[in-house]
C-alpha cells in the first residue's frame, strides 16, 4: 500500500495539481482519510475471515451434537499438552506482536524488528509442535481417508477410554475430518502470516513503519490477532471436550 | 421551474468535442493498461474479460438449444451435454453475472458519483482483476481438460464420490474468482464509506450506489462461505475427509445449507446492480427524480438483509423439516416485498414524466417487464405445495433466466449503453441499437416463454432427451435462442465500431445530473481536477437546468 510506483501514471499532472505528504497516496484528501480507511477495510476483511471460518463452526456444532460420544473420544486421543504449550506460544506471539505496533509507534526500529523477528520464530514453533501432532495422527491411523482406523475406538487400550459400538466409532471420522480441516485452515492462515512477517522485517530494515506512517503494521497486527483469536476458540472445541475426570 | 418541464430537449452534439487529455490517452503502453490503478481503466479491463465469458457461456448455451431441438440426444451424448450445461452455468454465473454490472458500471462509476479520485485501495482493485482472471483460466483448463459434470451446485456426494471429471480445478477456479468478488465488495463498502466529496451525504447519493452497497454486503459475507464449501469438497475429493460424506457419518444436507447460503444471496448479488442502473436510467429519461427515494434506497438493504434468510427454499424437497420449510417458505415471501416497492416506485416515476425512448430506456422497459414476470414466478417458487411440483423442472429454468438474462443481462445492456458515451466519449449507433434491444426483447420472450410451460407440464431440466411431446414448445424456444443470439450480436458488432465512428457525445448527453456527467466525456484519469462540493439532492434537474442557464461548470 505505500509504493506509489504502480498506481500512478498521472505523476505530472498531480504534481502540477498539488503537492502532498509522503505516504499519502493521490485519491485520499487527508493522511487520515487514508488511515481510517485502510484499517476499515482491514476489518472488513477480517469479517470475511469470521464467515470463511464460521462455515466450518457451523458444520463442528452440527455433528458435535450428533455425535456426542465420538467427538468425546477423538478429543481423548489429542494430546492435551501439545495443544496447551501451543495456546501459550500463540499468545506470547500476539504479545510480541503488539510489542512490534507498539515499537513502530514509539519509532524503534531495532525493537521493531527485534518483536517481529520474535513472532516469527513464536510463529514457527507453533507450526513445528502442531507438525508433531499430525505426525501423531498419521501413526494411530487418525487421518480421514483411506487409511483410517477405528480400531483403537472400538477396543481401547487405555483403560479409562469409554469402548465405542462400532457405528459411533465410524463417526469419529467426521471429528477429525473437521480436526484436520479447522487446524489445517489455520495453519495455513499462520504460514501466510509468516510469509507476510518476513517481509515486514526486510522492508523494516530498510526504514519502513518507523517514519511515522505505520499503517500496514498495525493492520498486521490485527490480522495476526485474529488468526491467534481463531485458536483460542479452536483449543477449548478440540482439546477440551469432557476430558477424561 | 418545476422539475418535469425543464429539460425535453437534448444538447447539440455537433459541436462537442473530445476532451484534449483524458483516461484512455494518458498513456498507451500495454504495461500501462495491466499495472494501472485507475478504476476506469481496471474497469475496461473487466469489461473486455467479462464479454469474453459471457461468448464462452453463450457457446454453451447455444449446444444446450440444439441439444434440445429433438427428443433423443441426437447431437451430444448425455455425458457430454452433463459437461455442456454444467460449464454454462458456472461460466455464466461466477464469470458474467456475478461481476458483471459491479466489477465494470460499478468500478468505473461510483468513485466519480461520490465525487472521488479512486476507490479507496486500487491495487486491490487491480489484484481483483487478476484473481478474476486466474479464477477464468482454472475453469477454462477445467473445461478443456475433459469438463465438469456436477451442474454449478456441487453437489455431494455426486461432486465428491461419483464423478470422475475436474471438479477439483473447477472448484479451484470458482474459489480464486470468488476473492475477486469479495476484494471488489470489500472496495466499494470501503470506498462509500469513506471517499465522499463534501456535501455528499448517505441521503444524496445515486442509487446507483445504494444498490451496489447492498451487493458489496452480500459479496463480502456471502462468499466466503462459498469457498470453505468448495475447499471441504475439494477435500474430501483429494484427501477423504468426511464431512459430506454419508459413509463416514457426514451429511450432505449441510453441504446443501452451506452452498445456498452464499448462492441464494447471490442472486441478489447479481440483480442489485442491475436494479441499481434501472433507478438511474429510468429517472434520467424519465426526467424526475425517482419517486420515493429513500424507499427505494433502504429496499435495497432490505433484500440484501432478507436475502440471507431465504437459502433453504432450494432444499424444500431434499428433506429438511417441514417447520424449517414452513418459515423459509414466508420469508422467501418477504423478499417480494421490497422488490415490488422498487417496481412500484419506478411505475410512479414514469407517471407524468418527460418519457423519451432512447436504447438504454428501451432495454430498462424490457427489464420491468421481464423481472417482473421473473419475480412473481418467484413467489410461485417460494409456497411450498407448488414448489414440490415445479422444482427441477423447466419452469425453475425459465424463472432464473427472467430475472437473471430478462432482468439482470437487460439492465447490464441498458447501463452499458447508458455511460458507453461516458466511457468512452463516443455515441453509439441509434437506430441499430434500438434494434437491438427490440430483438432481445423478442428473441427473449421466445426462448423462456415456452419453458414455462414446459416446466408446468413436467419436463425435468439438466436432461438430454425428452418425451416427443415436448418437441414443439422446445423447438419454439431453440428459434426464439437464435433470435437471442442475433439481439446479442449486434451490440458485440457496432460498440467497438461507434469507438472510431461513433459521434462525439459531449459531457452530459443525456442531461442526467449525476456527477459523472458533469465531468469530461471520457474523464481524466483523477476524475476531477478540484474536489467537487455537492450541495443538492440527488436527481435535482432543477439544479441542473439553473447549471446550464448561468453556463456555470462546477469542474473540469
Amino acid at each position: 500500500m505505500d509504493s506509489p510506483a504502480i498506481a500512478t501514471g498521472n505523476g505530472e499532472v498531480l504534481a502540477e495539481a498539488h503537492a502532498h505528504p509522503a505516504h499519502l497516496r493521490h485519491h485520499f484528501e487527508t493522511v487520515e482519510q487514508q488511515r481510517d480507511a485502510a484499517s476499515f477495510g482491514m476489518w472488513l476483511f477480517l469479517l470475511t475471515e469470521v464467515m470463511f471460518f464460521g462455515g466450518m463452526f457451523m458444520a463442528y456444532l452440527v455433528y458435535r451434537n450428533w455425535y456426542h460420544p465420538a467427538f468425546v473420544a477423538g478429543c481423548n486421543t489429542l494430546n492435551i499438552w501439545l495443544g496447551t504449550i501451543n495456546t501459550v506460544v500463540l499468545i506470547c506471539s500476539s504479545l510480541t506482536m503488539a510489542m512490534a505496533v507498539y515499537s513502530a509507534e514509539m519509532r524503534r526500529k531495532k525493537s521493531l524488528i527485534t518483536y517481529l523477528i520474535l513472532t516469527i520464530v513464536l510463529g514457527i514453533a507453533f507450526l513445528g509442535i502442531k507438525s508433531v501432532e499430525y505426525a501423531e495422527k498419521f501413526e494411530l491411523h487418525h487421518v480421514p481417508g483411506a487409511s483410517f482406523s477405528i480400531e483403537q475406538f472400538v477396543h481401547p487400550t487405555n483403560p479409562k477410554a469409554v469402548a465405542l459400538a462400532p457405528d459411533m466409532a465410524e463417526k469419529t471420522q467426521v471429528y477429525f475430518s473437521l480436526y484436520f480441516a479447522m487446524t489445517g485452515m489455520h495453519a495455513l492462515h499462520m504460514i501466510i502470516g509468516i510469509t507476510i512477517l518476513l517481509i515486514l522485517v526486510v522492508r523494516a530494515f530498510g526504514g519502513a513503519y518507523t517514519d511515522g506512517h505505520m499503517t500496514t503494521i498495525e493492520n498486521f497486527g490485527l490480522y495476526w490477532h485474529f488468526v491467534d483469536i481463531i485458536w483460542i476458540f479452536l483449543f477449548p472445541l478440540l482439546y477440551l471436550i469432557s476430558r477424561y475426570r | 421551474m418545476s422539475s418535469t418541464n425543464t429539460i425535453v430537449q437534448l444538447p447539440d452534439q455537433s459541436t462537442a468535442q473530445l476532451p484534449r487529455k483524458h483516461y484512455l490517452n494518458q498513456e498507451h503502453t500495454l504495461k500501462s493498461w495491466l499495472l494501472t490503478g485507475d478504476h476506469k481503466r481496471i474497469a475496461m479491463l473487466y469489461l473486455f474479460s467479462i464479454t469474453f465469458f459471457f461468448f464462452i457461456g453463450g457457446a454453451f448455451a447455444s449446444l444446450i438449444r440444439l441439444q434440445l431441438l429433438t427428443p433423443g440426444s441426437d447431437l451430444l451424448a448425455p455425458d457430454t451435454y452433463n459437461k455442456v450445461f454444467s460449464m454454462h452455468g458456472i461460466v455464466m454465473i461466477f464469470l458474467f453475472l456475478v461481476p458483471s454490472v459491479p466489477a465494470t458500471l460499478g468500478n468505473f462509476l461510483i468513485p466519480i458519483m461520490i465525487g472521488a479520485k479512486d476507490l479507496a485501495f486500487p491495487k486491490i482493485n487491480l489484484l481483483s482483476w487478476y484473481l478474476f482472471i486466474a479464477g477464468g483460466l482454472f475453469i477454462l483448463a477445467a473445461m478443456i481438460l475433459g469438463g465438469v459434470d456436477t451442474g454449478w451446485t456441487f453437489t455431494t456426494p455426486l461432486s465428491t464420490h461419483y464423478l470422475n471429471t475436474h471438479v477439483v480445478t473447477a472448484a479451484l477456479g470458482i474459489f480464486i474468482a470468488g476473492f475477486a468478488s469479495i476484494l471488489t465488495g470489500l472496495n466499494f463498502i470501503v470506498t462509500i464509506h469513506r471517499m465522499r466529496a463534501p456535501g455528499m451525504t448517505w441521503f444524496r447519493l445515486p442509487l446507483f450506489v445504494w444498490g451496489h452497497y447492498a451487493a458489496s454486503i452480500l459479496m463480502v459475507l456471502g462468499t466466503p462461505v462459498l469457498a470453505i464449501t468448495l475447499v471441504l469438497v475439494a477435500l474430501e475429493r483429494t484427501i477423504g475427509i468426511g464431512v459430506f460424506d454419508p459413509t463416514k457419518g457426514g451429511d450432505p444436507l449441510l453441504f446443501q445449507h452451506l452452498f445456498w447460503f452464499y448462492s441464494h444471496p447471490a442472486v441478489y448479488i447479481m440483480i442489485l446492480p442491475g436494479m441499481a442502473v434501472i433507478s438511474e436510467v429510468i429517472s434520467t429519461f424519465s426526467r424526475k427524480r425517482v419517486f420515493g427515494y429513500t424507499a427505494v434506497a433502504f429496499s435495497s438493504v432490505a433484500i440484501a438483509i432478507f436475502g440471507f434468510f431465504v437459502w433453504a427454499h432450494h432444499m424444500f424437497i431434499m428433506g429438511i423439516s417441514n417447520y424449517s420449510a414452513l418459515v423459509f417458505s414466508l420469508l422467501t415471501m418477504l423478499v417480494a416485498v421490497p422488490s415490488a416497492i422498487k417496481i412500484f416506485n419506478w411505475a410512479a416515476t414514469l407517471y407524468k414524466g418527460s418519457i423519451t425512448f432512447e436504447t438504454p430506456m428501451l432495454y430498462a422497459f424490457g427489464f420491468l417487464g421481464l423481472f417482473t414476470i421473473g419475480g412473481l414466478t418467484g413467489v410461485f417458487l417460494g409456497s411450498m405445495g407448488m414448489d414440490v411440483h415445479l422444482t427441477e423442472t423447466y419452469f425453475i429454468v425459465a424463472h432464473f433466466h427472467f430475472v437473471m438474462v430478462g432482468g439482470m443481462l437487460m439492465a447490464y445492456l441498458a447501463g452499458l449503453h447508458f455511460w458507453w458515451p461516458k466511457m468512452t466519449g463516443r455515441m453509439y449507433p441509434e437506430s441499430i441499437s434500438k434494434l437491438a434491444a427490440v430483438v432481445t426483447f423478442i428473441g427473449f420472450i421466445f426462448t423462456f416463454f415456452p419453458q414455462f410451460v414446459l416446466g408446468y407440464l413436467g419436463m425435468p431440466r439438466r436432461y438430454a432427451s425428452y418425451p416427443p411431446e415436448f418437441q414443439v414448445l422446445n423447438v419454439l424456444s431453440t428459434a426464439g435462442a437464435s433470435i437471442l443470439a442475433v439481439g446479442y450480436l449486434l451490440p458485440m458488432l457496432y460498440m467497438p465500431w461507434s469507438l472510431k465512428y461513433g459521434k462525439i457525445a459531449g459531457n452530459n448527453p443525456w442531461q442526467a445530473t449525476g456527477l459523472e456527467w458533469q465531468i469530461t466525456s471520457p474523464p481524466l484519469t483523477e476524475n476531477f481536477v478540484e474536489t467537487p462540493i455537492v450541495d443538492h439532492e440527488a436527481y435535482d434537474y432543477e439544479w441542473l437546468a439553473n447549471q446550464t442557464e448561468h453556463e456555470v461548470k462546477t469542474v473540469g
